[in-house]
């Protein structure tokens, strides 16, 4: 076997583990690895900021469905990548880490750009390494990709000392990995099938309420059938929206503190919440002890510590939930043949609500440009093959709302964690997974001005993405809160970003293309011109009412009940409905 | 409030107690007492922990460790069906008087000098307990207590369980009311 240093091994490991881009920035401690990846088949793509390169990781991996690598030094090219794979983790997506280590000599010594990144890392990795024997290199790295992307996903780090890439060694992939501690659960029990089939039978009142696992399992076709078969209305949440089609006549929109009043009620006033990939997050559920009270629950999901974590399970299917379909689907249709209730009025009173409550805005009264259109005439214009990647606050949830998407994977957005900044990066690691598909990333004002310095790395490196910024020239989200819960005190959510920066200056200054909209007559035309562009980055830097607002909104903290559909404003009820 | 006691299996590698510590720590888990040591296989430590868990199901505590890589099996180590024991080390003035409470304890002089004596006492928590509280008008010095270490009455092991069988949660046990978590 030939001779060879941690470095290369590193490198050869990599690549046997089907790696064909990794996203990064070499420094001291990694240099050992950039030497051989200079010569390696894999694309290594230089970011900007680590923190660029472990959201592109994520973004590629929400795109593609295959693990997203992202690669830095030591120290604090390590701790840039801290946001990003806990961003990774919440939202159960699969992305694996190289970081450089100080000479195992050196660990423990406060030595320069040492820092502990696998304890820093402990809690929100699904698992991690440090390796000091270049011997231990290619195993931890099958397992890293083994762990990242079975069970239910996450970000996986390795952290290699800089003398285990220095050191000769042999190379030897292992063929099987076999973690005694490892073993997650694909199959679901057939009894708990069976339970589960019952409980759908007897139901008069049933909600199917998916999450982002539906789309991790590649589960939307037999998610489609549960729902044909049973007729039932379904809502999806924020990670899963594309899961199910929004034009299909049984959806219900997003449920959650912006949720359509038709799905938050749905839930609410539900006998039974057929489960799937869904975690019952105090984003959706509102006061938890509130939360669909009459509802039994099946809940099917590949992790069993989400079982009865938040919200106990009558039914509980642990298992893939592509297999956790495949099974239940036949059972659920054989056992509405014999048994079956008649959901008629069930499911006029929610087409009901998704009639007299449709998501709606209000364009504003002085002439100024609405963001909410601007947001859904990108997605009308652009189509549903478009992935869309969002930041974090209103334009996020407008973006949820407002693009139809009718597609898995069409949808990527920070869920969990909620990070200002993800859009743009993750844009371009979803770009360059899907490189035929437009790629746009709706970004606020204030999430721009965190990562936009990938642009860069998109315009020299060929990743031809587009980014409207719905600039509103403040912290949106934070100022609707301030205006409904804080007396219209405005404590440092003004960014003046109408004057300064000039995006459009910005984005040419980095080698994109510069837009900007300041008219409501002039949106569908600089999307288009936008839509144009594909040989170089595209910004466009849209100039919206500042006072919009998202709605509906349940207000943290309170019940779901407490839906509000404007400001001081609950959905007028028949009396029959409350 | 509610004590429990679990036994968990890990793999012997740098970096598990801390997986195990940061865990209960951030999902504000209670630990009363942890020892862990070597096991039989060089491979494999075992950990003894005993959680007062209040607003926590027993279940989830033990879903949520198994998900750690490193954690190869758990188990609900019941009064009824376990040994459990404690170590302590206790360092008191030496007196006639508490010599008689080490007597009437059947616990141990490990270590005496004129003006103390370490007594070594080796016994269920009741009983560590109640040593003690016969010692404290006698002035304690100093003292170790080691946690509890459990281990299953009978044939059956927890190893043989947890590592010739595969699958998770052992739901068929009547006699635990969580389930064994096994690999």
């Amino acid at each position: 076997m030939s001779k060879m240093n941690g470095a290369q091994s590193l490198v050869n490991a990599l690549e046997a583990a089907g790696v064909d881009v990794m996203f990064g920035i070499p420094g001291g401690a990694i240099l050992p690895a950039y030497d051989p990846i200079f010569d390696s088949k894999i694309r290594h793509i230089l970011v900007r900021h680590e923190q660029g390169a472990g959201h592109a990781a994520t973004g590629y991996a929400q795109a593609t469905g295959r693990v997203g690598v992202c690669i830095a030094t030591s120290g604090p090219g390590a701790t840039n990548l801290v946001t990003p794979l806990a961003d990774a983790q919440m939202d159960s997506v699969p992305v694996v880490a190289i970081t450089g280590q100080v000479p195992s000599a050196a660990i423990g010594t406060d030595a320069f750009q040492e820092a502990d990144i696998r304890g820093i890392t402990m809690p929100f990795t699904k698992h991690n390494y440090l390796i000091t024997d270049p011997a231990d290199i290619p195993r931890a790295i099958a397992e890293a990709f083994h762990i990242a992307s079975t069970g239910r996903p996450g970000a996986v780090l390795v952290d290699i000392s800089k003398d285990a890439l220095q050191k000769e060694t042999t190379f030897n992939y292992p063929k099987n990995v076999s973690l005694a501690g490892y073993n997650p659960v694909v199959e679901p029990k057939s009894e708990a099938i069976r339970d589960a089939a019952a409980l759908i039978t007897q139901s008069k009142k049933p909600v199917l309420y998916v999450g982002g696992g539906v789309i991790k399992a590649n589960a939307a076709k037999e998610l489609m059938q549960l729902a044909e078969i049973t007729g039932v209305p379904v809502v999806t949440t924020l990670m899963a929206r594309g899961a199910f089609p929004d034009s299909h006549k049984q959806h219900l929109g997003m449920p959650g503190m912006h949720g359509t009043v038709a799905a938050v009620t749905a839930l609410q006033k539900a006998d039974l919440l057929i489960t799937l990939g869904a975690r019952f997050d105090d984003r959706v559920t509102g006061k938890l002890s509130t939360f669909a009270p009459n509802a039994k629950i099946i809940h099917a999901d590949i992790d069993p510590a989400e079982i009865g974590k938040n919200r106990h399970a009558d039914v509980a299917l642990i298992g893939d939930l592509k297999n956790i379909l495949i099974a239940l689907n036949p059972v659920t249709k054989a056992a509405l043949a014999k048994t079956s209730q008649d959901l008629t009025p069930w499911l006029n009173e929610v087409y009901g609500w998704r009639t007299k409550f449709p998501l709606g805005y209000d364009k504003p009264s002085d002439g100024s440009v609405s963001p909410q259109n601007v947001i859904e005439r990108i997605g009308k214009i652009s189509g549903p093959d478009t992935i869309f990647t969002a930041g974090v606050g209103q334009h996020q949830m407008w973006a949820s709302q407002f693009i139809g998407y009718e597609k898995p994977r069409t949808w990527l957005n920070s869920g969990g964690l909620g990070t200002m900044g993800y859009a743009v990066p993750a844009a371009m690691g979803a770009k360059v997974g899907a490189p035929d598909t437009t790629v746009w990333a709706i970004d606020g004002d204030g999430c721009f001005q965190m990562t936009n310095q990938e642009l860069v790395t998109c315009a020299l490196n060929n990743i031809p993405i587009k980014v409207a910024v719905i600039n509103n020239e403040s912290l949106g989200m934070v100022r609707q809160w301030q205006t409904l819960f804080y007396n219209q005190r405005y404590s440092n959510t003004d960014l003046h970003s109408k004057r300064i920066p000039d995006f459009k200056l910005l984005a040419e200054a980095m080698g994109c293309v510069g837009l900007r909209c300041e008219r409501p007559e002039d949106v569908d035309k600089t999307i288009e011109a936008a839509m144009e562009i594909n040989d170089r980055p595209v910004v466009v830097d849209f100039n919206v009412h500042r006072d919009a607002m998202v709605w509906p909104m349940v207000a943290a903290g309170t019940s779901n009940d407490d839906i509000t559909v404007a400001r001081s404003m609950a959905p007028v009820w028949d009396s029959q409905e409350l | 409030m509610a004590i429990h006691t679990l036994a968990v299996l890990v793999e012997n590698s740098p970096g598990v107690l801390a997986r195990v510590a940061s865990l209960f720590s951030r999902r504000g888990y209670n630990i009363d007492s942890l020892a862990v040591g070597q096991t039989e296989n060089p491979k494999v430590s075992r950990m003894t922990i005993v959680l007062n868990l209040e607003g926590h199901a027993l279940d989830q505590v033990s879903a949520q460790l198994f998900k750690l890589v490193n954690v190869i099996g758990i188990s609900e180590m019941k009064d009824t069906s376990s040994l459990k024991r404690e170590i302590l080390l206790v360092k008191v003035a030496n007196t006639d008087a508490a010599k008689a409470v080490v007597n009437k304890h059947k616990a141990v002089i490990a270590d005496e000098s004129k003006s103390t004596i370490s007594i070594e006492a080796v016994g269920k928590s009741s009983e560590i307990e109640s040593l003690l509280a016969e010692l404290k008008p006698h002035g304690i010095r100093e003292l170790v207590q080691s946690g509890l270490v459990a281990l299953e009455r009978g044939d059956q092991t927890l190893a043989d369980r947890t590592l010739s069988t595969m699958g998770t949660a052992n739901e068929s046990d009547p006699n635990s009311s969580t389930a064994d978590y096994q690999n």
